[in-house]
């Protein structure tokens, strides 16, 4: 499917930049035919990504890189990708484990969110060497009917 | 994220506006516990009204101040989240934990 429109950023690994990466995509993600509740759904898996990118990746180190992109596809779909560099995830199964979490002060639910509220997520990670989260969301209307 | 607490005998009032996510999670877990860790709070009342958007670390200060509130054998309520923050809640299993209500005034006339 060809690509009709995209954005590239990032960003320092700061807790403060979650908010302007959500809303960045939330935003971009307006051009969609979707309604302000999907957008709400697309910046809470944004969210979910980019907050576990900086505590779980880059264990809250603040002087680390987070790359977001966001695509939108002519058939109506989105596509959002989310990368560190950082410790990347040993075991990808368990971590998608809903109520998993290595920080007790943590639901272990941002998986299950990206898992509930996008057609497909695909985690690509790398002990040592970083995570790459990728989601993607079909808005054509009958995509939508049958999701329903 | 603004906070307002509020203490009526052994209840104490929070009022959360803006965004519950990983910036103000530690913010509002450290001002909620100083008042429990005072042991003169039986009741915690989370006002969510104003919240316009909370995630699994806004979650999870919730869940955290309900656990500590029950170990003291004291009680939780919700009061006033909008439709998505409360689809969030209602997702997480929250609700099966914590009394919801749709204002302050309904916890008061329990």
């Amino acid at each position: 499917m060809n690509m009709k429109n995209y954005v590239r950023f990032e960003f320092q690994s700061l807790p403060e930049n979650v908010s302007f990466a959500r809303s960045c995509v939330g935003a971009f993600a307006a051009q969609l035919d979707c309604t302000l509740e999907e957008i709400e759904e697309i910046k809470l898996v944004v969210s979910e990504a980019v907050s576990n990118s900086i505590i779980h990746g880059y264990i809250n180190k603040p002087n680390e890189k987070v790359v977001v992109m966001a695509t939108i596809l002519e058939d109506q779909t989105m596509e959002i990708m989310i990368e560190d560099y950082g410790q990347g995830i040993a075991d990808i199964k368990k971590a998608m484990e809903p109520s998993f979490s290595s920080d007790p002060a943590r639901m272990g639910l941002g998986f299950t969110f990206m898992k509930s509220f996008m057609d497909e997520l695909e985690v690509i990670s790398q002990p040592g060497k970083g995570t790459s989260v990728k989601l993607k969301r079909c808005f054509l209307a009958k995509n939508k009917e049958a999701l329903a | 994220m603004e906070l307002e607490l509020k203490q009526v005998r052994n209840t104490l009032l929070v009022r959360i506006r803006g965004e519950m996510d990983m910036v103000v999670a530690e913010k509002l877990r450290k001002e909620i516990d100083r008042k429990l860790d005072t042991k003169k709070v039986s009741n915690l009342v989370i006002n969510l009204e104003e919240v316009t958007f909370i995630d699994s670390s806004g979650l999870g200060v919730i869940i955290g101040r309900f656990k500590k509130i029950s170990g003291l054998n004291g009680k939780m309520y919700l009061v006033g989240a909008r439709p998505q923050v409360h689809k969030i809640l209602m997702f997480s299993g929250i609700n099966r934990l914590v009394s919801m209500y749709n204002n302050e005034q309904d916890i008061i006339n329990i």
